[in-house]
């Protein structure tokens, strides 16, 4: 059986950041009771000149700068996104043109809410295994918007992840990918509308935990573990507290989702979320560690992953890019007034 | 190769000029230099107009017959040609006017400049004025025009202390000198404080170091020197006329502090007059901010590279200096409209070669030079005029 | 400018890759490429090679723009650099990471995938470099 996974990876952050608690004191709410809450106590926020493309390029570049391939070998690229910048005109040729893989290649931008990313991890992985492709970039990255005194402005923020999938050279391993897909209205965005709706808390029980839950009961059928087995686990972070919440429901314990969870130093990075955490261990983990990953996307679906790191990861050049830490640490406060010039709250013609 | 002289000038009112349209300020310019002349019509045998952008300012292209056309010469059937160098255009149609008689191709040409820039809005204007700048390599990717010349200034001071108090002083005496010219914009002095402490532009040009928006019109009738005075007993020769081209964008100059064009213009001019800088008595440079004078009066030879910022407080360039620059208040003061800087830079020289200078008179001026840059230094004319 | 796509399209590779090019007469690198080499004009016709620069640089002169076109208005105020990329070749182009005041000549930095400009609301969109400060 051939070794299919990840080549390489590469993430994204905004230096801007803008505070829970100055958010709140706009709308004339208690910063600190929200933060604690939601688990978040700051959001990332892009510049006025950075968009999907621009972030999706950036983690896309940090994943070839830390490994030795060809561009021109990169046979697909799929970028998912709530937030493309186009509504027609796809996000994945700007990506391919900006890092050398085009013309010989198969894109497709992806809309599936937060899990698109991953839904492109899986696409990729099928093509390498078919022999379609040698290398395939998946990419899942948001510059999300949320509505000027909604409960999302909390967490909506920017940034995103790329992976390299591949057959050689694998860094880490994709033993087993499993979906568990239904049709669930907990969150959408008619086209059209510039900010999304949601069903309050329907948004939780029926939608994101109860896909998650599945997805991840059915991989670890399939797989034969238990989160015992696993080193890190990732889960899709739209707050603090539900991806604890369902660690703890599965049985894995807050020290193996630990490295993983950013969303209460960046926020909720949508398409971006699940592959930015999986970038996060990446950073840190050792040949042999296993990591459970399943992302969450409303509308509704769950994308599992049963990784295992290879000895190959020590020689890939990982401080060749910024880690999710450093970036993290490297930012820049606004306050409100710039945030809503930056996130075009101020729309005038 | 014979010589040339000027042997009629004409000027408009510079500032906002709301009542008066392209046509109006052409046709006002040209008519004053024709009766100051005492020309008639059927003595003229060419006109060259210098407009930058008549196209986006006014919507219009095709100005040399318009001009010809609105001056009442289309009956004639004269030759009329727009000469375009950004903001040089109006130094390049004295250079084309003087070089057709000098050639003997014409014995008698009428020359103008013009630019009507308040016909369209503040930012389309400052978006028009950078296309004088490289369109696709600077001004795309966010630099403005007075952003090039301040990135100079900042080179300028980097490389040789030249300091934002010395910029203001090219400012502070330009206004001063304006405030002797009837037809000036600005007919107001300034403080030093006024200019330190104006609106910041693009760091460290504030907007008393720029050249304001401005329309009007200039024109100068030349004539082969041999048959001047039997039109004017006060004619002027243009005893050499220089000029030079560079590369467009800033970023690809040899130093970003000196403008080759200039250099080169300026040596060819000398050359042609055998005269040095030391012979010149005034100087009308092309100012379009503070900083520009300084590296002018560097370029042209008046004073060692890197100390041009000294020459306001060292008594150079002022009214009562060693070598008045700017005497007509310049750019700065005066008014930039675009095409017609460089005919009004000629009027000047030739009314202060005149001694009609009034207030602004520099005593005993017997030779003088104008110099006129397009963009950030890609285009530049230097013209030397004797009184004869 | 609604609608005139084309010349913004040829130069993508410049815009998102800086691909110069090189005489191949005596080896000068030029950014944007050049049709011919300036010193060998003639002998360089045919013989200019496609290089893709490496995006690193030293800021030569800068400014701080405070009153900017419509396109750029958001933005105010920003920098603005004079770079000597590594191969030779300066570049125009904005300064973006860092705070203005920490903009300096002979700061190093390296090239960064930004949105440039946009032709309106309905129109497209240009990527292309800005340049940020060498981290680490």
């Amino acid at each position: 059986m051939r070794d299919i996974g990840i080549v390489s990876y590469g993430s994204y952050i905004p230096r801007h950041r803008i505070k829970t608690e100055v958010i709140a004191s706009v709308w004339g709410k208690d910063g600190a009771t929200i933060s604690r809450g939601l688990g978040i106590n700051e959001k990332s926020v892009p510049s006025i000149d950075q968009d999907t493309a621009t972030i999706s390029v950036e983690a896309a570049r940090s994943a070839l700068k830390r490994c030795a391939i060809d561009p021109q070998d990169i046979g697909a690229i799929y970028i998912g996104s709530e937030s493309h910048p186009y509504a027609v005109k796809p996000t994945g040729t700007i990506v391919g043109e900006a890092i050398g893989a085009t013309p010989d290649l198969m894109v497709a931008d992806y809309e599936f809410a937060c899990k698109a990313g991953t839904a492109g991890v899986q696409s990729c992985i099928a093509l390498v295994k078919a022999d379609m492709i040698k290398y395939g970039l998946a990419v899942g990255a948001d510059t999300s918007q949320a509505a000027p005194g909604d409960a999302l402005e909390f967490s909506a923020s920017a940034g995103g992840a790329a992976l390299l999938m591949g057959g050689d050279n694998v860094v880490a391993t994709i033993n087993h990918t499993c979906s568990f897909t239904t049709d669930t209205p907990d969150f959408w965005r008619r086209a059209e509308r510039k900010y999304p709706s949601h069903g309050g808390r329907f948004t939780g029980t029926p939608a994101y935990f109860k896909h998650i839950t599945s997805c991840a009961t059915n991989l670890m059928q399939k797989v034969d573990t238990k989160p015992e087995d696993y080193d890190y686990a990732i889960f899709h972070q739209p707050n603090g507290k539900f991806p604890v919440s369902i660690a703890k429901k599965l049985g894995f314990t807050y020290n193996q989702i630990k490295q993983g969870l950013i969303v209460p130093y960046i926020g909720n990075t949508y398409s971006g979320a699940s592959l930015v955490g999986l970038a996060s261990v990446l950073d840190v983990a050792k040949p042999g560690e296993r990591i459970f990953l399943t992302s969450y996307g409303s509308g509704a679906g769950s994308d599992g992953f049963d990784i295992t790191v290879t000895d190959k990861i020590a020689e890939l050049a990982r401080d060749n890019a910024p880690t999710v830490a450093q970036m993290i640490e490297d930012k820049e406060y606004v306050d409100y007034g710039t945030y809503a010039k930056l996130t075009d709250l101020l729309y005038w013609e | 190769m014979r010589d040339v002289a000027v042997i009629g000038v004409g000027l408009t009112k510079f500032g906002e000029l709301w009542d008066r349209s392209f046509r109006q300020l052409i046709t006002e310019a040209g008519s004053k230099a024709i009766l100051d002349a005492n020309i008639g019509g059927k003595d003229i045998d060419a006109m060259y107009i210098g407009s930058m952008s008549s196209g986006r300012f006014v919507g219009q292209e095709h100005v040399g017959a318009l001009v010809a056309d609105a001056s009442g010469f289309s009956h004639l059937n004269i030759p009329a040609t727009r000469v375009e160098g950004a903001c040089a255009s109006g130094g390049l149609a004295v250079r084309e006017g003087y070089l057709s008689i000098a050639s003997g191709m014409n014995d008698m040409v009428v020359v103008g400049g013009v630019e009507k820039m308040n016909d369209v809005g503040g930012n389309f204007a400052t978006e028009t004025l950078v296309t004088a700048a490289d369109q696709e390599w600077e001004a795309f990717f966010g630099v403005t025009f007075p952003g090039l010349y301040a990135m100079i200034a900042k080179r300028h001071m980097h490389e040789y202390g030249t300091t934002k108090e010395q910029l203001a002083q090219v400012a502070v005496k330009n206004h001063a000198n304006g405030a002797l010219n009837p037809y000036a914009q600005y007919q107001r002095e300034i403080t030093l404080e006024q200019a330190l402490n104006a609106t910041m532009v693009a760091c460290p040009l504030g907007l008393l170091d720029c050249s304001p928006v401005t329309d009007g019109a200039a024109s100068v009738v030349l004539c082969a020197a041999e048959k001047a005075k039997d039109f004017t007993n006060k004619p002027v020769k243009i005893i050499a006329s220089g000029q030079g081209s560079d590369t467009l964008a800033l970023h690809s100059r040899r130093d970003i502090c000196t403008l080759d064009a200039t250099v080169h213009a300026a040596k060819m001019a000398y050359k042609q007059a055998n005269l040095t800088p030391s012979d010149i008595d005034l100087a009308e440079v092309h100012d379009c901010f503070t900083i520009a004078e300084i590296c002018a009066i560097e370029d042209l030879g008046f004073v060692e590279k890197g100390q041009g910022g000294k020459a306001v407080e060292n008594k150079i360039t002022t009214l009562d200096g060693s070598l008045p620059v700017n005497t007509s208040g310049g750019l700065k003061s005066k008014g930039h409209p675009v095409g017609a800087t460089g005919v009004a830079q000629i009027v000047e020289v030739v009314q202060q070669l005149q001694g009609e200078s009034d207030k602004r008179q520099v005593k005993d001026a017997r030779i003088g030079m104008a110099h006129n840059i397009g963009g950030s230094g890609a285009t530049c004319t230097v013209h030397i005029l004797e009184a004869m | 400018m609604a609608g005139g796509v084309a010349r913004f399209w040829r130069e993508i590779p410049q815009r998102y890759n800086i691909i110069g090019n090189k005489c191949g007469s005596c080896e000068r690198v030029f950014f944007p490429p050049r049709e011919a080499c300036p010193h060998c004009r003639r002998k360089s016709l045919g013989k200019m090679e496609d290089m893709k620069l490496s995006g690193k640089g030293e800021i030569v002169t800068y400014t701080i723009i405070h009153v900017g076109p419509k396109a750029f208005e958001e933005q105010i105020p920003y920098p603005v650099a004079i770079i000597k990329l590594k191969e030779g070749p300066r570049i125009t182009a904005q300064i973006v990471d860092c705070d203005i005041d920490d903009v300096k000549i002979g700061m190093k930095v390296e090239n960064t995938f930004r949105r440039i400009q946009e032709d309106g609301y309905t129109g497209a969109i240009y990527y292309g470099y800005k340049f940020k400060p060498v981290t680490g």
